[in-house]
């Protein structure tokens, strides 16, 4: 395996060092194009026609009207579409896609929001216009699954995602101290800021398929549509260069880019579909609802005898997507007998997908609430009770963790919160109206690696260019690969072009999982490294710079080639020689070091809530966090990842749902009024340490991913404050304010 | 697409003369733009009245603050005069919506906005207010957000306004200027209960244009506060809402002024709560009487019961608050 310990990145000058992003000025003055904002020639625009119902039948289709409206080109539905195939929807292949039911396929309506029509026009608002004036009618049927929660269905059990050791129900049953406990989570919209947007544009007599997307994975995308229209990959091109979030929605392709595709084709032209934040939220996307029964068994001591951790979650009837709500539990905590079992359960929503920490923030808030009740029997400070049951190496594989500090994380937290000065007993911290609570959860997010290659160009300009195709979605990978190559060269970040976001480059890994950190910068590294050994070559070369000289003697410093004595630019190297550039080329991938340890962060919340108990209001005052990612390559924007985690944390915790009609499934709060997320007045203040231990054995940069992790574990602590100022446990999100009026 | 026309309107007189019952005066446009775009109102005809001569704040001989039909949320709640004298408009102003729609909303266009009801807002959805004789889709459906207090079979809709609710405490009259000329209207007389009839939301003829609200006299000495309780912090509508004024006679309460908003189908002003209040001790005991007597006649839907506590407890906390400022000499501080 790598042993990376004497990496290059040791003592780096640019990695780990506060750098504004390379993008920040695009952003600002408006010139980074975003998807939605994109514009071609004689581009005409669609706007799709949402089902109104949630369970039945699409009978009829009254169109005149709306084709007889000024600007309108076409409307394609059901019987007026092209004949498609289905993506395999395969991971491995990289083809996975959020929806494999395609557009207008059938006339069955699976959910509310579903398309059963796309109105192509002119201008939008003639698009919209007409899509409006469509009449749909329909024979609704009965028995529509509102949701989980509305139902005592088990759902389906999967028994590829469930594990077991030892035999945890014999030690449930045997346990000295046990908690039994069940959780309800609403199904939450990812809220993303960017809509789901697609320009897609036929070329070469129809040969060549271009698709502008706001997507997390354009290879993916590419790979998907490329199977859908049975055309080649090469003929097809997705790019995405700025993405306003997705928080994986994004991830995999929906219907909106399939019809988008084929709308362009029928009627000739480009044609461009944003979706409207109502059908974004029906139909774009959601993290499904869950119910999840805890049972932990502990010895009086505190230490965890047996961890039972069942769960049920939404998938939909368009799309099989299990949220594994148990995947973190059974590397969580030192504990013999551990078994996790999941189900899912078909309802008439559009289909869930991956939201960040998809399964585990909802599992975890399940598991840490839990190991606060077990604190509060036990009689056992909730911070003890976790370093008591301080798995030291991953109970789940056996294999020693890669590099972890949670002791650290909850010591360093907790004195800088000041847990040292609560008193545990329940109401007894107040100030004036104001009942303080403080509370805590651990946290954790896997450190996943993909394959992934790059290319770097040194120019005789004296710029430097790199480019790989995974997408920044607003997190600061433009950024970070800027930097790798500034280390890596002594190059000055000005001087350093990065592309992303295109399926014409270099093939790059999806941005989810927290992985594209730890991903992209190997290849990049491995690309810049190739590079160098090509500029060598050159200065070596007759009529080189450094003609004769040994190339292994040269190594780069400052945007240039020094032997040791004297230090030659690139530019004057290529010039020297009359070359534009030299070229490299650099892939990377996980090795053997995945079977000789497991890779995974942790770190610590704790939580200050102020409840005002005559007027129910819980507001979280304080967030004191500590968490190991390992390193982080830019800190503010690292940083800044844990803080967004937090905030959309607190919107889990106290407010965020999606209201379905129990009458007919519908969703009755598709806007951005009526889905409550914290507002900036809701945001706390938040204090977020990262600590820097580079764990090279995931990867020579020492970074291990952030983007969930600040998420995973907000929920909990957030309720078991709530718990330790009230007495009231709350065991379903959000925590409203009519679940306080209840039990107060 | 789904045309209209567009004019503006030159003078008042005239603006009454340029419209036709298909119109829409339009100001801000914060309601009426966002509920064309949702297919929800669909004007023939759009007159624009922003340029006509109605942004004046100014006192009357009697005593009395009238304010122009244009004037914005963000003028009114910072203007000094209603920080002053009337600080719970200026409350109930500021914890509504945001700066960005404070900055466009005007004073008129407030009182004439639309409800938030989840099924009036979505054309595919039964409502006798957008729609009427199609049903009430809110009545049985999801009614989390609905009325408590003045609604009926046909409708259960809340009215949204943090800004009524603090006129609605402090008394006030609108003047309408319309074909027939000009008339004034109370401000409790102007909302319409739904009744069988939800579609007719105020007593505004075909071609009447609020000109001016006009408050009455400001209480003095007095305490007055706006508690807005709601799920977050910031940018949402009301679940239950007080603006509270009153005057102490030593430690009893000389007058007292009641006003909800988030619970009721209009502003909703509560006479029998203030009759509660007069005379009585500043006390817990007489404010949680005034809040049970406030809610007495409220009926709640499926999803709702909650909002019948929780207004409760915002009429004791306004109540309490403008107690201990009308102590303080009226001295306000910052929002609740």
């Amino acid at each position: 395996m790598n042993d990376l310990t004497q990496s290059a990145f040791a003592k780096p000058r640019v990695v780990g060092q506060r750098t504004p992003r390379i993008d920040g000025e695009y952003k600002l003055t408006g010139r980074a194009g975003y998807t939605g904002e994109l514009l071609a020639e004689g581009m005409r625009y669609g706007y799709p026609v949402p089902a109104t119902i949630a369970n039945g039948v699409l009978e009829s289709l009254e169109l005149d009207d709306a084709l007889a409206m000024p600007g309108v080109v076409d409307i394609l539905h059901h019987g007026h579409f092209e004949s498609l195939h289905r993506s395999p929807n395969s991971m491995a292949h990289g083809d996975m896609v959020s929806e494999v039911r395609l557009p207008f396929e059938d006339e069955r309506i699976y959910y509310h929001g579903q398309y059963v029509a796309l109105v192509v026009a002119e201008t939008f608002e003639q698009a919209r216009a007409a899509a409006q004036r469509v009449v749909a009618r329909y024979r609704e049927d009965d028995g529509a699954v509102v949701g989980l929660l509305h139902t005592d269905t088990q759902g389906e059990l999967q028994e590829s995602a469930g594990t077991s050791r030892g035999d945890p129900e014999a030690a449930f049953g045997g346990a000295e101290v046990k908690i039994d406990s069940t959780y309800q989570i609403a199904a939450e919209s990812h809220l993303q800021m960017e809509m789901h947007a697609t320009l897609a544009e036929w070329r070469d007599d129809g040969k060549r398929l271009v698709v502008h997307e706001s997507t997390q994975g354009v290879f993916f995308q590419r790979n998907a549509m490329a199977r859908i229209f049975g055309i080649a990959q090469e003929n097809l091109e997705v790019i995405s260069h700025y993405i306003g979030s997705g928080f994986g929605n994004k991830l995999f392709m929906w219907p909106h880019a399939v019809a988008t595709a084929v709308a362009a084709r029928m009627v000739g032209r480009p044609v461009k579909v944003v979706l409207p934040r109502q059908q974004d939220m029906t139909g774009g996307g959601n993290r499904p609802a869950s119910r999840q029964r805890v049972r932990l068994g502990a010895d009086r001591s505190g230490k965890l005898t047996s961890v039972i951790h069942d769960s049920t979650t939404e998938t939909s009837w368009v799309h099989q997507y299990v949220d594994a709500c148990g995947s973190a539990t059974p590397s969580f905590y030192a504990c013999d007998n551990v078994s996790t079992s999941q189900r899912v359960l078909e309802v008439n929503h559009g289909t869930p997908c991956p939201m960040r920490a998809p399964g585990e923030v909802s599992g975890i808030f399940a598991l840490e609430t839990a190991m606060d009740e077990l604190a509060v029997e036990l009689g056992m400070d909730p911070v003890a009770l976790r370093q008591k049951n301080n798995a030291e190496q991953d109970p789940a594989s056996g294999l020693p963790w890669s590099s972890k500090h949670l002791d650290e994380c909850l010591t360093s937290a907790a004195r800088r919160f000041g847990w040292d000065k609560r008193d545990p007993a329940i109401g007894s911290m107040r100030d004036g109206d104001e009942i303080i609570g403080y509370g805590m959860a651990s946290c954790t997010w896997s450190a996943g690696r993909q394959p992934c290659e790059a290319r770097v160009e040194l120019r005789a300009d004296g710029s430097l260019f790199a480019a790989c195709g995974t997408q920044d979605i607003g997190t600061g990978t433009y950024t970070i690969v800027a930097q790798a190559v500034a280390e890596l060269t002594g190059t000055d970040l000005s001087r350093i072009e990065v592309k992303l976001g295109e399926t014409s480059l270099p093939a790059g890994p999806l941005s989810g999982g927290s992985m594209a950190t730890a991903t992209v910068l190997p290849a990049v590294a491995a690309a810049v490294r190739d590079a160098l050994d090509a500029i060598k070559e050159v200065a070596v070369g007759s009529g080189g710079a450094f003609e004769g000289s040994d190339a292994d003697s040269l190594s780069a410093e400052a945007g240039g080639l020094t032997d040791g004595k004297r230090r030659v630019s690139f530019a004057e190297i290529l010039e020297t020689s009359k070359l534009s550039s030299v070229n490299g080329k650099g892939s990377a991938a996980p090795g053997d070091e995945r079977s000789e340890y497991s890779f995974r962060s942790f770190g610590a919340h704790f939580v200050e809530i102020r409840i005002d108990p005559e007027i129910s209001r819980v507001r979280v005052a304080r967030v004191v966090s500590t968490i190991d990612i390992g390193r982080a390559i830019n800190p503010p924007t690292a940083r800044n990842q844990v803080e967004g985690g937090i905030v959309m944390g607190l919107g889990m915790g106290l407010l965020e749902k999606l209201d379905y009609d129990p009458r007919d499934a519908r969703l009755i709060n598709a806007n951005v009024a009526d889905y409550i997320v914290p507002t900036h007045a809701d945001a706390p203040e938040i204090d977020v340490e990262l600590l820097d231990y580079p764990d090279f054995k995931h990867n020579e940069f020492g970074g291990r991913g952030v983007g969930e992790i600040g998420l995973t574990g907000v929920a909990p602590a957030i309720a078991n404050a709530i718990y330790h100022a009230t007495g009231k446990r709350y065991r379903d999100l959000p925590i409203t304010i009519e679940a306080l009026l209840a039990s107060s | 697409m789904r045309t209209f026309a567009y004019s503006r309107a030159d003078s008042v007189e005239h603006a009454a003369h340029q419209t036709t019952p298909t119109a829409a005066f339009v100001a801000g446009g914060t309601t009426l733009l966002d509920l064309v775009k949702l297919d929800v109102m669909r004007p023939s005809e759009l007159v624009d009245i922003n340029t006509l001569p109605l942004k004046n704040v100014e006192w009357l001989d009697d005593g009395r603050l009238q304010i122009g039909a244009l004037v914005t949320n963000t003028d009114l709640a910072h203007h000094p005069e209603v920080k002053q004298h009337y600080p719970v408009l200026s409350q109930a102003l500021l914890a509504g919506a945001s700066t960005q729609l404070r900055n466009m909303a005007t004073t008129a266009g407030n009182v004439m906005q639309r409800t938030r009801c989840p099924y009036y807002r979505d054309p595919a959805a039964a409502c006798n207010r957008r729609e009427p004789g199609s049903g009430c889709d809110a009545r049985h459906g999801l009614n989390r957000l609905n009325a408590v207090l003045g609604g009926s079979d046909a409708c259960v809709a809340v009215h949204p306004s943090d800004m009524c609710v603090a006129m609605a405490a402090i008394g006030a009259t609108l003047t309408l200027s319309g074909p027939q000329g000009e008339r004034e209207v109370a401000f409790q007389d102007f909302h319409r209960l739904p009744g069988d009839t939800p579609h007719i939301e105020h007593d505004l003829a075909d071609g009447e244009l609020i000109t001016a609200i006009t408050l009455d006299p400001p209480l003095a000495p007095a305490g007055s506060y706006y508690l807005k309780l709601r799920d977050r912090a910031s940018y949402e509508f009301a679940l239950a809402s007080t603006a509270a004024q009153l005057s102490l006679d030593g430690e009893m309460i000389g007058e007292a002024r009641v006003a909800l908003g988030g619970v009721g189908t209009k502003p909703w002003r509560c006479p029998e709560a203030e009759a509660a209040l007069v005379g009585q001790p500043a006390e817990m005991a007489t404010f949680e009487r005034a809040a049970d007597i406030a809610l007495g006649g409220a009926t709640p839907l499926e999803h709702n019961a909650f909002k019948i506590p929780l207004a409760r407890q915002s009429i004791i906390r306004a109540l309490r608050e403008a107690t201990r400022l009308a102590r303080q000499g009226g001295k306000q501080e910052g929002l609740a």
